[in-house]
């Protein structure tokens, strides 16, 4: 059977795969003749999602629990369960992930493999530090227990591993008691970048911190937009977001200089006042974007690249400065910019991304060359400062900079399993 | 509530589950391969509901009697749901009369040998809700597939009969005639427009036994499509490739 399945961004364009949809642990298999991709809910940008001229297996259909411990707060589910189909069934036991990305649509085995972030790295790490196990289906038929303490080296390659070592099945993650699930948030006005730095030093007891800035501000006022820091609260529940869709891919990008800078324009003048309290519900603080399905289709059918980066702390400011003059000189700019700041605890992957320093995230409607050129000056920038981009939100970086940027590359790949590839790894490493 | 499902490994099944998997809800589980039985369980018990598991073969009726009192040995139920069923190769079905009174027998008189036997647990206890999935396959004979049609008219049938019977006793008996749904079972089909998700359809479940509905066709549009579909007269109806 061939489907077409796509990564988030529309960018690189969707292509046909054969697929094999596995209902049942049994149903693995593996396709003779060609590499598979374990693909969960592609919600991953670029192409580590993508395995073109091979076979995708379709996970979602894998979306059992297998059990929660009430009292320990111990998880354990099959790869294709999406964060917010978990967190339907542990937050009414007072449990939370204990790290969650901006979108509850991405699987648990997708979580693993691209060892995603929250807004709470200063205190948390990645997602990869609070999986206690997992199990690998390899392709010579064993099936690998992983932990910490039994087969240590797959346990780290596997987690931000980009599926490549196995199949990941099923996974144990150890979830936090939080009082409620609703947040008490403070939204501070920044005038610059020096004062994002300033307030993110000084919010590090914070659970959560997040800033949202005006990418098309120049000169005194770069970095001006809005700091946001919080804790869990108790509160009542959630009442669900009223779901919008976008219904249909515009013929062109709805995300333009005029909708971009009108956008950043009225964003960073949301609020006058220095400092705003609020209890935010669960979706609205963590899950934004979720709220408009298919936001992805606003771009176009050319799609959108984002960019994300970390840059070590010591040159953070003058990288960021310099990012965000290149971006407002481009005149495009970005959307949103999000920008937040990584503790220094030590990665859980070989391949993790998250590491100390500043992480700032921008998208790009895909213009073809120009926006290329644009993200290739931000990586000689990323580059000279000794950061990293994330494969998870990549579909362009030089397989140079990707080797760079991850030097222990090839011990993931004396892991990889034969049986696997995917679009990405060949593009950064020429593994064909 | 205790939750009686045959055929309970099937995608629908599971996700209907799953809407009453909660503290307090107790579920017998029925189907025919114990893993898959066992995987479902945990599912459940780890959202917090109680769950026993029984292993049958729908097509060996002699079994039927023993599971039946097995499966409410410890609780009278409250609801039961059949999901159980395969999708004949009607092509195959032509050539080979046994193969075809086997698929007969798994979509349509199996199930009608199972309702007999809880058509009296309901009565007894006069209440709760018999929910059986059909289809709109059922509603007329088409080319492509009407064995499969024909057993889930043979459903459909009977349980407009039982309906009749125990509405006197407060019990309801709900049909459930999805259209296309995107399942294992119809793995092989390419998709388009009018496919659900199983998702869909088990909350289409769950909202048709809240409101003791009768007959319901899940996604609601298929109503208007058999609408159309059981009124276009039999002479233009026979030469059309359905």
């Amino acid at each position: 059977m061939s489907e077409q399945h796509g990564s988030w961004s529309g960018f690189p364009e969707p292509t046909h795969h054969s697929v094999s949809a596995p209902h049942w642990q049994a149903e693995l298999n593996w396709p003779a003749g060609s590499r598979t991709l374990a693909y969960g809910n592609g919600r991953s940008y670029g192409d580590v999602c993508q395995n073109p001229g091979g076979n995708l297996t379709l996970m979602r259909g894998l979306s059992r629990l297998r059990f929660f411990d009430r009292e320990k707060g111990l998880i354990c589910a099959e790869a294709g369960v999406t964060l917010g189909e978990l967190l339907a069934v542990t937050e009414p036991a007072g449990w939370f992930l204990p790290v969650t990305p901006g979108t509850q649509f991405v699987t648990l085995g997708g979580a693993v493999a691209n060892d995603v972030h929250g807004k709470n790295h200063h205190l948390r790490g990645s997602f990869g530090h609070h999986v206690q196990s997992f199990n690998l289906l390899r392709s010579d038929g064993r099936t690998l227990a992983c932990s910490r303490e039994s087969n240590a080296e797959y346990f780290r390659a596997s987690i931000g591993g980009l599926g490549l070592t196995g199949i990941i099945t099923d996974v144990t993650v150890q979830l936090m008691r939080v009082p409620g699930p609703a947040i008490k948030t403070e939204t501070l006005r920044m005038a610059n970048l020096h004062e994002f730095f300033e307030l993110n030093r000084a919010s590090s007891d914070f659970e959560y911190t997040v800033s949202w800035i005006d990418c098309t501000a120049r000169g005194k006022q770069m970095g001006r937009g809005f700091f946001i820091r919080g804790d869990h609260t108790e509160s009542p529940p959630t009442p669900p977001l009223k779901r919008k869709s976008v219904p249909l891919t515009p013929p062109l990008s709805l995300i333009n200089r005029l909708s971009v800078q009108a956008f950043n324009t009225l964003y960073s003048h949301k609020q006058w006042r220095k400092s705003v309290t609020s209890v935010q519900q669960r979706d609205s603080f963590f899950y934004p974007l979720d709220g408009l399905r298919h936001w992805n289709r606003l771009y176009g059918p050319k799609g959108f690249l984002q960019y994300q980066c970390v840059l070590p702390s010591l040159v953070a400011e003058s990288a960021c400065e310099e990012m965000l003059g290149h971006i407002s000189d481009n005149g495009g700019g970005s959307f949103l910019v999000v920008l937040k700041a990584f503790g220094d605890i030590a990665p859980e992957g070989i391949l993790s991304f998250p590491r100390d320093g500043i992480t700032l995230a921008l998208d790009f409607p895909f213009e073809g060359k120009p926006t290329l050129d644009l993200l290739a000056r931000l990586d000689a920038i990323t580059r000279a400062a000794h950061g990293a981009v994330y494969p998870a939100k990549d579909a362009r970086m030089r397989g140079e900079d990707f080797r760079f940027y991850y030097p222990d590359w090839q011990q993931l790949d004396a892991l990889r399993d034969p049986a696997i590839g995917s679009g990405f790894w060949q593009r950064v490493t020429g593994d064909t | 509530m205790n939750i009686i499902i045959v055929g309970a490994t099937s995608a629908m099944a599971q996700h209907t589950a799953r809407r009453y998997a909660k503290a307090g809800n107790r579920f017998v589980l029925i189907a025919r391969n114990a893993q898959k039985l066992t995987a479902v369980a945990d599912d459940l018990r780890a959202r917090g509901a109680e769950c026993e598991t029984l292993t049958l073969d729908i097509n060996d009726l002699d079994a039927h009697a023993g599971c039946v009192s097995a499966s409410i040995a410890a609780a009278a139920p409250d609801l039961l749901l059949m999901a159980h069923g395969t999708l004949p190769d009607q092509q195959a079905c032509e050539q080979d009369t046994a193969l075809m009174m086997q698929e007969f027998a798994t979509n349509g008189s199996s199930s009608l040998a199972l309702l007999n036997e809880y058509a009296r647990v309901f009565e007894a206890k006069g209440s709760g809700s018999i929910v059986v999935i059909t289809s709109v396959a059922g509603d007329r004979g088409r080319q492509s597939n009407y064995v499969y049609g024909a057993a889930k008219a043979a459903v459909s049938t009977y349980l407009s009969g039982l309906r009749n019977r125990l509405s006197k006793c407060g019990v309801s008996v709900i049909d459930i005639r999805p259209g296309f749904v995107d399942t294992p079972m119809t793995a092989d089909f390419s998709k388009g427009a009018l496919w659900a998700k199983p998702e869909q359809i088990a909350a289409g479940i769950e909202k048709a036994v809240a409101k003791k509905r009768n007959i319901v066709y899940l996604p609601g549009f298929w109503w208007a499509i058999m609408l159309i579909i059981r009124n276009i007269p039999e002479v233009i109806f026979k030469r059309l490739s359905l």
